[in-house]
Formats: structure tokens, C-alpha cells, sequence
């Protein structure tokens, strides 16, 4: 699945127009410990986090993760989104919860590892 | 043997703001070798690991990082508080971050073992009062 099809999946807004939605989601996760993440995180997933500070776009980045998605409505700064957009990395803000986000994304075979 | 890189970043206790900024330097810098996904990967990993540990823990330090050409080599050296239980600090889980590092998503107690598991070799010495250092070692192939 792309950026762009997880986008329309859980009806969020892309805060980063300028980074390539294109680009295929191959896992997800969900977790707001950072240093857990670290230990965690995969190339090319789709990350769920409330965190929005700009050491969230720092670990998405290091780990080559595909996306960043914000529940309920959560939004980045415009700091952070300059960041990720910088370094090419998506970040959606959906209105869904992080429960209904991860479901969403399992219901449609977004595995947990890629 | 030769060596194709040799930087070295100073990092402050409390800037999280900055944070993260050294380790992206080192993974792009290899990127520019052509080094692998999976090393570049471990790299990034265990270096924002050690980056982060300074910002929260140390009382500030730098980062030293060389690259030769059988693989790379990150050292970190502190000006203290020095850990008094090297053994301890080792568990996945124990932390003595504090509530602004854990208002962020850190201190969750897995940034030691998150570096020994990503470094090829690891090894960690530290003296109470004078300070702690860090020396990891990633092979290339």
C-alpha cells in the first residue's frame, strides 16, 4: 500500500505535500516510547505516534521509515514538518484513534514486520 | 589501514533540540560510501542511541566517528556524572532518565542494549565523578 492509499484509509491529512506519497508502506507499529521504537522501528513502516516533537522525525528518519501517522487529529509543527520534509519522510494526521488506525491497517495486510 | 573518515561532534547535556542532528550526519556520510543498508541501519540506530544517551545522562560530551575500510568505529566520551553500576545501567528496562526526557518517549531503559545488539563490538567503561565512554565497532562486510 502507498502513502497516498493509507492517506484515503484512515481519511487523514498529509502535513507533508512535498514528500513523494508514492512510496510503498510495508509494516506498522504503534508506540509513543521513542527509545522503543528505536529498538523496533523498520525501514519503510508506518509509524503511530502521539508524540509530535521533532526527535519523533529524527527516529523515523534513522530507521527509514516510510510515514509518520498522528491520531486523533494530532498535528505536527511546523518545525518538525519542515524536518521530515527535508529528509523525505511523510507525516498523515488522521481523526481515527490509534486502536482504529492499527486495525485499519491490519484489516488491509499491512503486516507488523516487514 | 586507511582511514576515510574522521569526525568528531560535540553534544550538550539538555539540547534536544539538537538532537539526532550528529547521527543523521554519520548516516549520511555513509550513505555517500555506498555502505550497506544493513550497516547504515545499525549505525543510525546505536549512534542516536549513544547521541540521545549524552543529552539526557551526561553532563556533556562528543561523539567520535571513523570510518576505515573494514568498518566503522563510534566512540563517546563524557565529562561524568559517570554511571556507578555499569551492570545495572545494562538491563533492558532500568533507567534513570528524567521527567523531561520521559515527557518526550525517552528513558524507557533500552538504549545501552540497544547499542550493544546493533555494534559488532561494544564495550563501556565508566568512573563515577570523571565520566563515561562508549566504544562500538560495526564491520563493513
Amino acid at each position: 500500500m502507498t502513502i497516498n492509499e493509507l492517506q484515503a484509509l484512515l481519511q487523514a491529512k498529509n502535513q507533508t505535500p512535498d514528500v513523494d506519497a508514492g512510496r510503498e508502506v510495508a509494516c506498522g507499529y504503534t508506540c509513543d516510547l521513542l527509545s522503543w521504537v528505536m529498538a523496533h522501528g523498520e525501514p519503510d513502516m508506518a509509524w503511530v505516534t502521539v508524540q509530535t516533537h521533532m526527535n519523533v522525525v529524527a527516529v523515523a528518519v534513522l530507521a527509514d521509515m516510510a510515514c509518520v501517522v498522528l491520531p486523533e487529529g494530532i498535528e505536527m509543527e511546523q518545525e518538525g514538518l519542515d524536518k521530515a520534509t527535508a529528509e523525505g519522510l511523510a507525516v498523515l494526521s488522521s481523526p481515527l484513534s490509534a486502536y482504529e488506525i492499527c486495525g485499519r491497517m491490519a484489516a488491509q495486510g499491512i503486516p507488523p514486520r516487514a | 589501514m586507511e582511514g576515510l573518515i574522521h569526525q568528531e561532534y560535540p553534544v550538550e547535556k539538555g539540547d534536544y533540540t539538537s538532537a539526532g542532528q550528529a547521527s543523521a550526519d554519520m548516516k549520511r556520510r555513509l550513505r555517500q560510501l555506498g555502505v550497506s543498508a544493513n550497516v547504515m541501519r545499525r549505525v543510525a540506530v546505536a549512534s542516536y542511541e549513544v547521541e540521545l544517551n549524552l543529552v539526557i545522562h551526561s553532563l556533556g560530551g562528543k561523539l567520535v566517528f571513523d570510518v576505515d575500510s573494514e568498518g566503522v568505529s563510534l566512540i563517546s566520551k563524557d565529562r561524568g556524572p559517570g554511571i556507578p553500576d555499569i551492570e545495572l545501567a545494562m538491563k533492558e528496562g532500568y533507567s534513570t532518565a528524567d521527567d523531561e526526557a520521559r515527557s518526550l518517549g525517552f528513558g524507557a531503559g533500552m538504549g545501552l542494549p540497544n547499542m550493544k545488539r546493533n555494534a559488532d563490538g561494544f564495550r563501556i567503561e565508566s568512573e563515577v565523578g570523571v565520566g563515561t565512554t562508549i566504544e562500538m565497532r560495526f564491520l563493513l562486510s
